[in-house]
């Protein structure tokens, strides 16, 4: 309807006027604006010498594959108008081949590859996770469906929110708890997978502070789609002002509080059987929360760490999130205990 | 030299087509499987395209819940398997019944019986693997659909049953393997058939395009798939008999699988890509009213695609980590494999060139 609004046949332009097409006027700025933002998550603008490196080798190889395709299509468009079916023309003259044009078209693209492999191969070995011994080293581990991070030679360990310095070299090695993930921060580097049982490593240097969005790029069951992440990249003053603070125990909620009570309940219940508070509760299977009031997503980057979604998260996970392994706690807990919890679990800065 | 009519006995057992049902189900005649090889792909493309179509609808806006996350990873799931099992393979299996034979100058298949019976295998298989949208209660699922969830790669561990306990992904393994003795009854079938029954002096240079291509196609088939059947078998055992085939924890790896399975899956893209190249060969001689230009070179590049395809397979696997050389040589090669390419394409326009 809409192609034959633009281009209407001889028959209908005989029979009505031709409406004027209008699509294109309304939808090019509809789609430019879809180009306008801040790119959570774009590789194409890089924010560090890993993505800086992966982003100009596709601009190369990018411009190489439109110069082929304007000469293969020029010349493949070209044959079509100029040898098109005219009447009156005769049999063309038939030919089986010749020798010089197939040894020049299979070398022209054999030389163009090498202008695409040699930039190639120098990105695969520049981008293969090594960085200096001085590197911040860092652990990744990922679990249906969210990431665990350890920084071993600062003692802290976090969940899907990880903070970096600025433009210091970082190391970041990769594994996985369970099924087979991929560790992917489009503006910073990667992607790598995280697999059970081997240990995968990117190493970058990210040049700006920010808020990095990433997510798992490989399918790892129900909840992908729902195994975002965030790297905060702070400045020196304020990853140091972060590593204190998450080096700190866990705050202890003062007398009397809502939050006291809150550390009650999370103490006679399933809770800490899977995650763990410093000083509280040992688990290790979900994420851990001792300082999971200082972070500003939950449940991997999904939702803002505020208290409605902590609330509806504690009451019923997997409503949130397809599969999630933490289920509803049997017997329920009631509203006023929830909202305790959520007390105690925003007040662990 | 006389011009009798031919001895009884060498005429065709029925010289009147047969009609009806019957006829169709328990046809050995090499256009009739064609055909049915057609509309059956053609229905399976329909509903590979109406389980894509539920894909976008649930992406056309954030956070969508038209269908829910468990139906939703087994409509990718089966969109994905569909479309190359179930829709372009058999699509070509029609046009090399359909015609190769014709190009030859053969009466049918060697085997056409065999011929029958991949055709039936086929249809069983893609009707088991879809028999899964409904199979729910069978498995006391709670639901109707207990469709394959693992993606059309599977990849192991994800779709060992410690990480996927349903049904689901038995349907995928089973009903792979099922299709994979069809495919590879067609390929032993056409191989004999286009060595063994050209017509006199029909020398290997003198085939046509589209049956050099399938024959390589077949070629690819019959060495392709024994390797997806060996990694489909380790899974099965995984998830039946609990051995560890895949599993970290005894010792093994699940990157095994992604091996095992994109060193059939890169074959693949070859198998779907070559009979089309082959139609392309022959329809552009014969609109462009001329020979195909440069047809050794064709079929050499052809060939040389079908031995190509065996050394790109980890290509599907930058992001696994096996190092910047490994990741360099498949690099490589994949491009290296864009030389045939670019050899047909340059041929099929010096075809239409003066044409």
């Amino acid at each position: 309807m809409l192609l034959s609004r633009c281009f209407p046949d001889r028959h209908s332009r005989t029979l009505a006027p031709v409406p004027r097409c209008r699509w294109p006027l309304t939808s090019v700025p509809l789609l430019l604006l879809g180009c306008g933002g801040p790119f959570p998550q774009s590789t194409l603008h890089p924010r560090s010498d890993f993505a800086r490196a992966a982003d100009t080798v596709f601009t190369d190889i990018f411009w190489w594959a439109v110069l082929v395709f304007v000469v293969v299509e020029t010349a493949l468009v070209f044959a079509l108008v100029r040898f098109r079916h005219r009447e009156g023309r005769g049999a063309p003259r038939p030919t089986h081949g010749h020798t010089l044009l197939e040894i020049a078209w299979t070398l022209a693209p054999a030389v163009i590859l090498v202008f695409v492999a040699v930039p190639t191969v120098r990105t695969i070995f520049a981008t293969a996770g090594e960085a200096p011994p001085d590197a911040l080293k860092v652990q990744v581990t990922g679990h249906q469906w969210w990431w665990e991070y350890k920084y071993l030679d600062l003692g802290i360990t976090t969940a899907n929110e990880m903070h970096l310095p600025v433009g210091k070299p970082v190391q970041i090695a990769i594994t996985s708890a369970d099924v087979i993930h991929s560790f992917w921060v489009p503006r910073l580097g990667g992607k790598r997978d995280a697999i059970p049982g081997h240990v995968n490593y990117i190493a970058f240097r990210a040049d700006a502070a920010g808020n990095y969005s990433g997510q798992c790029a490989e399918f790892c069951g129900a909840s992908h789609a729902n195994m975002g992440l965030r790297v905060l990249v702070d400045s020196d003053g304020g990853f140091a002002a972060w590593v204190k603070a998450q080096q700190g125990l866990a705050v202890a909620p003062p007398k009397g509080s809502p939050a006291e009570q809150g550390k009650a309940i999370y103490s006679r219940s399933a809770c800490l059987g899977c995650h763990t508070i410093q000083g509280v509760s040992p688990g290790i299977i979900g994420p851990n929360l001792t300082h999971v009031g200082s972070r500003s997503t939950i449940a991997g980057g999904l939702f803002p760490n505020d208290s409605a979604h902590l609330a509806s998260w504690i009451a019923d996970a997997p409503a949130l999130k397809p599969g999630a392994i933490m289920t509803r706690m049997k017997p329920p807990l009631t509203d006023a205990d929830i909202a305790a919890l959520v007390a105690y679990l925003a007040s662990l800065k | 030299m006389s011009h009798a009519a031919p001895a009884a006995h060498l005429a065709p057992a029925a010289t009147a087509e047969a009609h009806g049902l019957r006829a169709w189900l328990t046809t050995t005649d090499h256009k009739r499987i064609g055909m049915l090889y057609f509309y059956t792909a053609l229905s399976f493309f329909l509903i590979g395209g109406i389980e894509a179509l539920v894909i976008r609808a649930q992406l056309a806006r954030p956070n969508g819940h038209l269908v829910s996350a468990e139906t939703y990873n087994q409509l990718f799931t089966m969109h994905g398997t569909t479309m190359i099992f179930l829709a372009l393979m058999p699509l070509s299996s029609s046009f090399f019944n359909f015609i190769v034979p014709l190009q030859i100058g053969a009466r049918d298949v060697a085997f056409p019986r065999l011929n029958a019976f991949s055709y039936w295998v086929f249809l069983l298989g893609g009707l088991f693997m879809n028999a899964s949208w409904f199979a729910g209660p069978l498995f006391h699922a709670g639901q109707w659909n207990v469709a394959p969830n693992g993606g059309w790669f599977g990849y192991a561990n994800l779709t060992e049953r410690q990480f996927s306990p349903g049904p689901n992904i038995d349907f995928w393994l089973l009903g792979l393997q099922i299709l994979g003795v069809s495919s590879l009854a067609g390929g032993v079938n056409f191989i004999v058939t286009i060595l063994n029954m050209r017509a006199p002096g029909m020398k290997m240079m003198r085939l046509p395009t589209f049956t050099w291509m399938s024959l390589v196609t077949q070629f690819i088939i019959i060495t392709a798939f024994p390797v997806l059947t060996v990694g489909l078998l380790f899974l099965m055992f995984d998830r039946f008999f609990g051995a560890h085939f895949y599993v970290r924890e005894a010792g093994a790896t699940p990157i095994l699988w992604q091996h095992l399975f994109w060193l059939f899956g890169h074959p693949e893209v070859y198998i779907l890509i070559l009979p089309a190249m082959g139609i392309v060969s022959e329809v552009l001689p014969t609109f462009a009213r001329k020979p195909l230009f440069g047809y050794t070179v064709v079929v050499y590049s052809g060939i040389l695609i079908g031995f190509m395809g065996w050394g790109v397979w980890s290509h599907h696997m930058f992001s696994v980590g096996l190092g910047p050389i490994a990741d360099s040589v498949f690099s490589a090669t994949s491009m290296l494999i864009a030389v045939p390419t670019g050899v047909k394409v340059f041929n099929w326009i010096a075809t239409l060139w003066g044409g």
